[in-house]
């Protein structure tokens, strides 16, 4: 989808503003919206390619505005809603009670497997490359042109690399694809590659940096191979 | 989401949203309290650029290793524990005379969570994603006083997949016969991300 987390190139948005020794979590509530992905992961609600379009549905002042950790928590509770665990009017009540009572506790629970799933979550990851038939149709040295399309829901084709033309310099294997997962279609497994493209390519002769490049990773149906082979 | 829900919301207002999604999930069998303390207690103390600096000290150090880490960062790191959420398929960058590497992730905040920890908001925030790939060198003069000379190739890396970059800097001037050990705390955060340079020793 075309959206405003889709970032790159966007003009206007003003200096890096840098905290000195930034704390690892701000507040609190953080710390909870943070534990809330594994957690959540853990219980089903969601892939982390769903997750991260959860976040790019919202709303898109409220994207730009908010707290990083506000958008985690937008998205776990976009699926525990869609998924019919907690519903809007419950969570409001519940909200408006603990802005009445902020020191009122939370309820108590134990899940001694929950804790054993973080710490080999945390140790072992959770890799995306998956095992498939598919016989890559590209290689290291191929000249590519990412598609210039528009598609609606979930993608990793940012807008700065549509229609651009770049070299294969790394081709890793077949992954969970973006495009099928982060639209609750499954892993559907695809080649991804590395491409190089020129900031000439990107941003045009008259602004580019005339010695810069952006790598950038695409999965194979996102890939043509260009027509001058041979030319860059 | 209702339309009210544009307006930014009061640190009060977030925190009472939030731990009433907590509430709810604690009840629905989701959640626990005990794994909000273990998650935050691992990225405050344990995980953190700690872990990416010994990595960057030793391949400094170790030509082999720099080898084996320049070929397959996962597979290196585990060779010292480090390594899982995060970092399951791991690529490092070596700055040199001639090439200076810049990670950024413009879709979302992807980082290498096992070699840096958990990122700053600046690496989060708009304004760092939207101009880094554009002005990448503007940026880093500008934003982080960091001047990359014209004859350096600058690459940035764009985190768009389950890949996850991170930059080995180039070793301080003056630090020749210093052991890995020594060398760690000069390894910055911002050196692995590549919008600043590796501390220099202490004169």
């Amino acid at each position: 989808m075309n959206g405003v987390f889709d970032l790159g190139g966007t003009d206007g948005l003003g200096p890096v503003v840098v905290e000195e020794n930034e704390p690892v979590f701000h507040a609190e509530w953080e710390k909870a919206a943070f534990a809330m992905f594994a957690s959540s992961f853990r219980a089903g609600l969601f892939g982390v390619d769903q997750f991260r379009h959860a976040i790019e549905l919202m709303d898109p002042a409220e994207y730009l505005l908010s707290n990083y950790y506000e958008h985690w928590a937008h998205a776990v509770q976009y699926y525990a809603e869609k998924q019919g665990l907690i519903d809007a009017a419950e969570l409001a009540e519940r909200t408006q009670y603990y802005l009445d009572n902020p020191d009122a506790p939370l309820p108590e629970r134990e899940d001694p497997e929950l804790l054993e799933f973080c710490d080999l979550a945390v140790k072992h990851g959770a890799p995306a490359n998956r095992e498939s038939g598919k016989v890559a149709a590209f290689k290291v040295g191929d000249l590519v042109t990412v598609a210039d399309d528009s598609p609606i829901g979930h993608t990793r084709k940012a807008r700065y690399v549509r229609g651009r033309t770049g070299v294969i310099t790394g081709a890793h294997g077949t992954f969970i694809y973006p495009d099928s997962a982060g639209n609750g279609h499954g892993d559907a497994p695809e080649h991804l590659y590395t491409v190089r493209f020129t900031a000439k390519e990107l941003w045009g002769e008259d602004v580019a940096d005339p010695n810069g490049a952006s790598y950038f990773d695409v999965w194979e149906p996102y890939l043509t191979l260009a027509e001058n082979q041979g030319a860059h | 989401m209702a339309a009210t829900d544009t307006s930014l919301r009061t640190e009060a207002e977030i925190t009472a949203r939030v731990k009433a999604l907590e509430a709810l999930l604690i009840e629905k069998g989701v959640m626990t309290t005990a794994a909000v303390d273990r998650m935050a207690e691992i990225y405050e103390n344990e995980v953190g650029p700690q872990l990416g600096a010994k990595v960057v000290a030793r391949a400094w150090t170790d030509p082999e290793f720099k080898a084996r880490l320049l070929d397959d960062a996962s597979a290196a790191c585990a060779e010292m524990g480090i390594g899982g959420l995060q970092g399951e398929e791991m690529v490092v960058l070596e700055n040199t005379e001639k090439v200076h590497n810049i990670i950024v992730c413009t879709l979302c905040s992807c980082y290498p969570w096992p070699v840096l920890g958990l990122p700053p908001n600046w690496y989060k925030m708009p304004q760092y994603r939207s101009r880094i790939v554009r002005d990448p060198r503007g940026v880093l003069a500008q934003d982080f006083g960091f001047v990359i000379p014209d004859d350096v190739e600058i690459r940035v890396w764009d985190s768009s997949s389950e890949l996850r970059y991170w930059v080995m800097p180039r070793r301080p001037e003056g630090t020749d016969g210093m052991t890995a050990e020594q060398l760690e705390p000069l390894v910055t955060r911002n050196s692995m991300i590549g919008v600043g340079p590796a501390a220099a020793p202490a004169a």
